[in-house]
């Protein structure tokens, strides 16, 4: 590559050397042999591009994918541009007001609430097994290795195992039958149930995540702190309350906030599982169908923008609630 | 006297001090409950997540009448009846998309390895002007939600030609690779510098310590990002979903199974098998490295 000038050794040298080392090194010799070599301005601006040699890529990659759309998305969403035409139509705020007014746009936040309710379920769950296999357990990487699994798994994929699931006369069904219920709802095809069940699809899939988080943050409590405790006679309980909860406060309170903003950016499981039918549109669905379906480029960015400025509320309290969040997690 | 009366004394005392191990009946009973309970839990838990996965296997393995006319809990009445596989791998189009995952997943696996190692080798070991800014931009790209930014990320993969194209895949999943430049930083701050001004003493220059001396050193961390990395990589779906609509990767190819196996679950069911038998042999090779991995990944 041409960042491996052979001229450029020397002369990039001094970041990494410690002082002494470089005064001794290079100590006024560095600038006669610039000289004789062509000018130290040349040298010294050599020297100067020599990290961005290395940061090049990284740097062009990030401005052109992440923040030339960016910028962009603020520029569409004050024109009505439909995606096609060459003429983009200055807008003003319409698109915006638009977004908090249209019923259709703005109430779809309402299905981000299943969501963050079935995260609470979520972190109950993982709390609870979190818990119970800080304790020693048999065969506790076997359980952990399930209670995982799903966190891996393609998002297709499980869209289908549960589309496959939820039929009508399918294996929940089935498996609710054996308890008596004979009469159970459509799962997908019921407005008033299709979003719990997509919050339970979603359930399945990240607890495992937030399980191996709290499990590494309850590990690394001391150990000591168990045997005082079992030796004043605490239960299971009183140590989950006086050394577990506040062990890992911190991890769950990171994982509120991230749960309130995922809730609020759902997307693969309802749009595989329903593409979006029956009431199930997420924010982010609505957003990509009304950019990419409906061709209302303007309108789609302005939605994106809201978004955006609520997950950038949403990291602001947490940085102020948490701030230097760091969690050991080995 | 002391004696005599410590011995009058003894008997007396009816509950003496709870010796630590032994425990009452009560108390035995409470625990070897309370054991059961757990391990009732971690079974009712394994099963809620292994069962939709083994009914899927189940449908996988059956015939088209068979699976018409059994319930979804009645095994497969011949465990090696592969033909719902091979439907899915030829008409699904299914080794089209492992084919076009792999050559996606190894070309953007390696850019990133390139570019994330040399930006932080360039963040970590310099001090140069505008670095702040640097860090400032990556820390706020990755606020960014990109799912939604796709609005605008279109026009712009439209614009520069890449649409339908695995280009446009590849140079996204290296463009917006955040965590792993932050995750080699990380490590590299562990590799001491006196091992680059060493090299530095013996004439090496810039080019040649990170790549001789630091990338080397980096396989533990380029280890961990190929592991996050693949995984999302291999379970991306809005990406290839928008841009490369001619062409299938696994997770595309697999969703395009909605349309025309409609309703042969048996057949969707082998392509759903299909897509999760490399993450399962992934995950049992490599569980420690996963574990490591992704929980770094997810707190930065």
């Amino acid at each position: 590559m041409a960042i491996a000038t052979p001229g450029a050794a020397p002369a990039d040298a001094p970041a990494v050397l410690s002082a002494p080392l470089r005064a001794r090194r290079f100590g006024g010799g560095s600038r006669r042999t610039g000289r004789r070599r062509g000018g130290s301005a040349g040298r010294s601006v050599l020297q100067h591009l020599t990290p961005w040699f290395f940061l090049a890529a990284a740097v062009g990659l990030l401005l052109l994918f992440t923040y030339w759309p960016a910028v962009n998305l603020f520029y569409f969403s004050v024109t009505d541009w439909d995606g096609i035409d060459l003429q983009k139509n200055f807008v003003g705020l319409d698109n915006y007001v638009q977004v908090f007014t249209d019923p259709r746009i703005f109430s779809v936040f309402g299905v981000s609430l299943y969501y963050f309710v079935a995260s609470f379920a979520q972190m109950a769950i993982a709390m609870y097994f979190a818990s119970l296999l800080s304790f020693s357990t048999r065969f506790s990487n076997l359980f952990r290795g399930i209670l995982f699994f799903p966190y891996l798994i393609n998002g297709v994929a499980i869209g289908f195992v549960f589309l496959y699931l939820f039929q009508p006369g399918g294996s929940l069904d089935t498996v609710l039958s054996w308890f008596g219920v004979t009469d159970p709802p459509q799962w997908l095809g019921n407005p008033d149930i299709v979003n719990w069940s997509l919050a339970g699809t979603s359930v399945w899939r990240y607890t495992g995540m937030n399980f191996v988080l709290f499990l590494g943050a309850i590990q690394s409590i001391p150990h000591e702190l168990y045997e005082a405790a079992e030796l004043d006679g605490a239960s299971r309980w009183q140590q989950f309350w006086a050394i577990i909860f506040p062990g890992i406060r911190r991890v769950v309170g990171l994982s509120f906030i991230l749960a309130i903003a995922g809730s609020l950016s759902v997307f693969e499981i309802p749009f595989i599982m329903t593409g979006g039918a029956n009431g199930s549109a997420t924010f982010v669905i609505q957003t990509l169908q009304t950019a990419f379906s409906f061709r209302q480029v303007g309108l789609a960015s302005a939605m994106a923008v809201v978004l955006l400025a609520i997950v950038l509320v949403v990291t602001w309290i947490q940085r102020k609630v948490f701030p230097d969040e760091k969690v050991d997690l080995t | 006297m002391t004696t005599t009366e410590d011995l009058r004394t003894m008997p007396q005392r009816t509950t003496p001090p709870r010796p630590i191990r032994g425990r009452s009946p009560l108390e035995r009973l409470r625990g070897v409950s309370a054991t059961t309970a757990k391990y009732l839990s971690l079974i009712v838990a394994s099963v809620v997540t292994l069962l939709p996965l083994s009914v899927l296997l189940f449908a996988s393995l059956k015939t088209a009448p068979e699976y018409a006319q059994t319930g979804p809990f009645d095994p497969p009445e011949n465990w090696l009846n592969f033909d719902n596989f091979v439907t899915a791998f030829t008409s699904g189009k299914m080794l089209e998309g492992f084919v076009n995952t792999t050559i996606v997943l190894v070309v953007s696996l390696a850019g990133t390895i390139f570019i994330g190692t040399m930006a932080a080798y360039a963040l970590d070991r310099f001090a140069f002007r505008g670095k702040k800014l640097v860090f400032g931009l990556f820390l706020v790209a990755t606020l960014i939600p990109s799912v939604t930014s796709q609005v605008a990320t279109f026009q712009l993969i439209n614009g520069l030609g890449l649409y339908d194209t695995k280009a446009a895949l590849i140079l996204l999943f290296m463009g917006t690779d955040i965590i792993a430049i932050y995750l080699f930083i990380q490590f590299m701050q562990s590799i001491p510098v006196s091992l680059d001004e060493a090299a530095m003493i013996d004439g090496a220059n810039r080019w040649t310590i990170y790549w001789r001396i630091v990338l080397p050193l980096l396989r533990p961390a380029i280890a961990t990002v190929v592991i996050i990395k693949g995984i999302a990589v291999y379970n991306e779906f809005y990406a290839p979903f928008l841009y490369l609509p001619s062409e299938g990767l696994i997770s595309t190819s697999l969703f395009r199974f909605k349309g025309p196996f409609g309703a042969q679950w048996e057949v969707i069911s082998a392509g759903t098998v299909l897509v999760i038998i490399p993450t399962l042999i992934a995950f049992l090779l490599l569980q420690r490295w996963i574990y490591k991995g992704l929980t770094a990944g997810a707190v930065k």
